[in-house]
């Protein structure tokens, strides 16, 4: 038999669903009936209080757009202003004929068929005495043609209007940003009173982290107008307030030479200030022209951007992410020195090739015949792989990882743009959740030497360098100096501060081992050493872009240059006194010490010349 | 037993009936939506400045929404049965496609580009809740046990949530209801109704803190409107006058001061309503309420007439939802609701609403029009 709650009872059912649809009808009717006393009450009970407010509803609210913040360098030089932009506008309503009107300002201005099309539409779309635009941003010859003949179109005449303007354009894109239309996705969310009058909101970078504050608060106006919605005069202001003006802790000198030296190199090149964090320099090459954006880029000019090889919309300094190569060894050799895992003065021979015990795998020095009997100082200024490979083994990845971290890497920096990439530290944590595989020990070899799963942002690593210059007392990087309102003067962000713990001797240990990869003989970067009154320390690096195999020999020569490997220099200065610490990344460069080197040298001698440092 | 199952075909045959009739056009609830979209057009072309453009672009999207009434309407409700969960399935993957384009593209997303034309699965996801509930719930004898309710509750919530993340909190409402209703008409007990109103209640504070800023700002707006004049205030305080000043008799035809001088914000679509009640007064709301009480009482007669399980649920939820629809949207305008984005049902300008709606009844004509002679 089956259970007795399976056999459906139709007229049980029916009786039940006809209850239901009586019970709804019932609660429908009721809610309508709601509705209906809510409406009784608007239309006959405040009729007259309603009737009354529509007639001085003639005073209509209008939105007063406030003025957006200047940005301007740390020396007061103007990245991002507000510049005027004249169009043509036409008021229907004054026009006598405008067929003919349009006829004879498209002769006289030499206006495509298009844009009289364009305007045709917009001008159906809105009310006889309301101006539409024929032209936007006019030229001084436009301008000049149509002022000539003015008097004789009535109801045709010239608008200002601010637009945002880049000056530096592919300078600064990428840490100014830029403002574009707001998007239907944004009005959503924005608050929409403060948005009223605003057409433009920050898309990218410093335009878009400190939107809330470069765009000030919106006022109003209440403007009688009468039945036609003509206005007829203001009877009450409200001033809006303009947007704070930032000044940046960037050096826009220093920013274009950092540029041009990076010449045909794609990569990055971030400096900053060890003092405060400030950062000086923040380029990612190729850059971009933000304008086009303010106004509206084209369709094809915006592919075009998207699919160049370069990727000059691709935020390197920012959103790149590289293996560090050997500029990560100087804090490998740091984690040595603090876990007691080794002393400076040991010797270890380097043959060439580093085996673990029991694999015949063979982990290779850069150098083919080895580097002999090195010591720490040595490993460093010669960049050895064979010593790091066998440090790196008897720290183990654990130590590694827990050491490291605490220089940022593998976590965001904090600074002030949005978008920031944290990199990767790799963990044995890591690997089992990412990829459900233990760590193998070969792996703790390679992260040893900056290779592996490691990525690092050209910002977190120049950040580390100045933690490392700064004697472990963290850096955190920032942009903005201080908001300069109306009637206040805001400092920047609030940087957290922490502090490593370090032995004096240990990190004064690597700090001469990284002035002798610049002043000492066979140092890898001793090329940018001469003729400077102050000591350079730094760190050479390589970074794969591909895997050799075995018993290849890389010859870069031979291969294509977008596989040819990265170049990268972390550098800070003076050593004894260290104020600026700078990364840089030449995609494809080859050589940290030649190509790489030389870059971040013109950056710090630009940056400390202004110091006039004595000889030491 | 030999009855007659469409007794309201008695009466002088015409022409245009008969081909009606063949066609499975279900006539009198054919005729209100034809007479409520003709009052959409009239009220449009007050409400969007006099411009004929719009009217005819509202026009062809009534008409191809007819259209697709009509080709449903001759669909067996067999078939609407047996697909309901490969198409519940099917709107629940393209709702997760777009929610995970948005975030690819930063932003909030709804719709979907095929390329030709734009669609937007939340309003596919309208009809196919209350399909696939009623498909699951019909299945078993009722009232529904207490392990279906749950996996019922479970179907509604998983559309909800992902339509109200989009975030599209008036679609999520009219979804979640639509499913309600075929729970409701399912005979839920009251007193498992009445306790889950109890929780929701007390849930009200949770809510309010995953609330993204706007959707609270509105709340608020809500609960005292005079507090931010230039903002969303704005919008329930120019729509209260607009249909305070209309009065009894109205202001006439194209005689809207509020929505001309564009004092009322959204004129033409979800505040159309102010519009209406300003140049019709209070006659002509008390009219429009009738005309869609007439539309709800046809839907729920069919959905009585129905001969299984699935049909009637089917067809009661549409008509149920349909006046949740009528009811936010009125609310909303004459300010005893909060601001959600829901349009008034087939007069507001828009495409996508009138579509999906007129799909709905070409459904509940399915329904009336293919029962067996029994």
């Amino acid at each position: 038999m089956s259970p007795i709650y399976s056999v459906r009872d139709n007229t049980l059912e029916n009786r039940l669903f006809l209850e239901r649809i009586i019970a709804a009808f019932l609660v429908i009717i009721l809610l309508t009936i709601a509705l209906t006393v809510r409406l009784v009450y608007l239309q006959i009970v405040g009729h007259e209080h309603y009737s009354s407010m529509a007639k001085s509803n003639s005073v209509k609210i209008v939105p007063l757009t406030p003025t957006r913040g200047i940005i301007y360098d740390t020396k007061g030089r103007v990245l991002a202003e507000n510049t005027a932009s004249y169009s043509l506008e036409l008021i229907p309503e004054q026009i006598e004929d405008l067929d003919d009107t349009l006829a004879k300002l498209q002769v006289l201005l030499a206006i495509p068929n298009e844009k009289i099309e364009q305007f045709q539409k917009t001008r159906k779309r809105q009310k006889r005495f309301v101006s539409s635009s024929l032209l936007l941003n006019m030229n001084d010859e436009e301008l000049a043609k149509f002022a000539v003949v003015r008097p004789y179109f009535p109801g045709v005449d010239i608008h200002t209007q601010m637009v945002r303007n880049y000056p530096y354009a592919d300078l600064t894109a990428h840490v100014i940003g830029y403002v574009g239309r707001i998007n239907e996705a944004e009005i959503k969310t924005l608050p929409i009173s403060e948005y009223r009058g605003s057409t433009h909101i920050g898309k990218l970078g410093i335009e878009s982290s400190y939107e809330t504050v470069l765009h000030g608060k919106t006022g109003y106006a209440e403007i009688e107008t009468n039945v036609q919605a003509r206005s007829l005069n203001t009877l009450n202001e409200v001033n809006p307030e303009p947007g704070a003006n930032l000044y940046l802790t960037l050096d826009i000198e220093l920013q274009k030479i950092a540029y041009d030296a990076l010449e045909n190199f794609n990569g990055a090149v971030v400096a900053i200030d060890i003092k405060t964090g400030g950062v000086l320099t923040f380029v990612s090459r190729p850059g971009f022209d933000p304008n086009p954006f303010v106004v509206g880029i084209s369709n094809e000019a915006y592919q075009a951007l998207q699919s160049s090889d370069n990727q000059p919309l691709y935020n390197r300094a920012l959103r790149g992410l590289y293996p560090p190569g050997s500029t990560f060894k100087p804090f490998v050799a740091l984690a040595g020195l603090e876990n007691e895992v080794i002393n400076g003065q040991q010797k270890l021979f380097c043959p060439g090739y580093y085996q673990l015990p029991g694999v015949p795998h063979k982990y290779r020095d850069w150098r083919k015949g080895g580097h002999g009997s090195v010591n720490l100082h040595e490993a460093i200024t010669q960049s050895c792989d064979v010593y790091f490979y066998r440090l790196a083994a008897s720290l183990g990845i654990d130590n590694i990882y827990n050491f490291i971290k605490k220089f940022g890497f593998g976590e965001k920096t904090g600074i002030d743009l949005d978008g920031e990439k944290p990199g990767l530290l790799p963990s044995r944590d890591w690997k089992a959740k990412q990829k459900n595989r233990a760590w193998y020990p070969g792996e703790t070899l390679i992260t040893g030497i900056g290779q592996g799963y490691l990525q690092v942002t050209p910002l977190q690593l120049a950040t580390a360098t100045a933690t490392l210059a700064n004697h472990g007392n963290v850096v955190t990087p920032f942009l903005v100096e201080k908001m300069v309102a109306a009637h206040e003067t805001k400092p920047g962000p609030e940087v957290h501060k922490g502090v490593i713990p370090l032995k004096a001797d240990n990190i004064n240990q690597i700090i001469n081992a990284m002035v002798g990869v610049i002043h000492s003989e066979r140092g890898t970067a001793k090329s940018i050493g001469h003729n400077i009154p102050y000591q350079i320390a730094g760190k050479t690096g390589t970074a794969q872009v591909f895997n050799i195999k075995q018993n290849a020999k890389y010859n870069e020569h031979d291969i294509d240059f977008k596989l040819r490997d990265h170049a990268l220099f972390i550098s800070f200065a003076p050593a004894d006194n260290p104020m600026i610490a700078v990364a840089v990344i030449a995609e494809n460069g080859g050589h940290g010490g030649s190509v790489a080197a030389p870059i971040a040298a013109k950056v710090i001698k630009h940056y400390l010349k202004d110091f006039h440092l004595e000889q030491p | 037993m030999k009855t007659e199952s469409r007794p309201e075909h008695f009466g002088p045959p015409s022409l245009l009936g008969s081909l009606l009739r063949r066609l499975h056009i279900d006539i009198p609830l054919f005729l209100a939506l034809l007479l409520a979209a003709l009052l959409s057009l009239v009220i449009l072309y007050s409400a969007g400045s006099q411009e004929t453009d719009i009217l005819l672009r509202q026009g062809a999207r009534m008409g191809l929404a007819f259209g697709l009434m009509a080709v449903l309407a001759h669909i067996n409700p067999n078939q609407f049965k047996r697909y309901s969960a490969i198409l519940f399935g099917m709107g629940i993957f393209l709702l997760l496609a777009v929610l995970l384009m948005g975030q690819i593209g930063k932003g909030a997303q709804r719709w979907l580009d095929l390329g030709f034309f734009r669609f937007q699965p939340s309003e596919m996801i309208k009809i196919t809740t209350p399909m696939m509930v009623a498909w699951f719930v019909a299945d078993q004898p009722l009232p529904p046990k207490l392990g279906q309710l749950l996996i019922a509750s479970l179907l509604i919530l998983l559309p909800t949530l992902l339509i109200a993340v989009q975030p599209d909190l008036g679609t999520a409402i009219l979804v979640a209801s639509s499913g309600a209703g075929v729970l409701f008409f399912a005979g839920l007990s009251w007193r498992i109704m009445l306790s889950i109103m109890v929780i929701l209640a007390s849930l009200t504070p949770i809510l309010w803190h995953f609330m993204r800023g706007y959707q609270r700002d509105r709340v608020l707006t809500f609960l005292n409107p005079e507090a931010d004049p230039l903002g969303r205030g704005y919008h329930i305080i120019q729509s209260k006058i607009a249909i305070g000043s209309g009065g009894i008799y109205g202001k006439g035809w194209l005689n809207s001061t509020q929505s001309e001088l564009d004092f009322l914000p959204e004129s033409s679509t979800d505040f159309i309503f102010a519009v209406f009640a300003e140049e019709f007064g209070l006659i002509g709301c008390v009219g429009l309420l009738v005309l869609y009480l007439l539309i709800i009482a046809r839907c729920l007669y069919i959905a009585s007439q129905a001969q299984d399980t699935y049909s009637r649920l089917l067809a009661s939820s549409l008509g149920f939802t349909f006046f949740v629809y009528v009811f936010v949207n009125i609310g909303m305008v004459v300010g005893v609701l909060p601001v959600v984005g829901v349009p008034l049902p087939l007069i507001s300008y828009g495409g996508t609403s009138i579509v999906t709606l007129l799909a709905g009844f070409g459904i509940l004509m399915s329904i009336h029009t293919h029962k067996k002679r029994l």
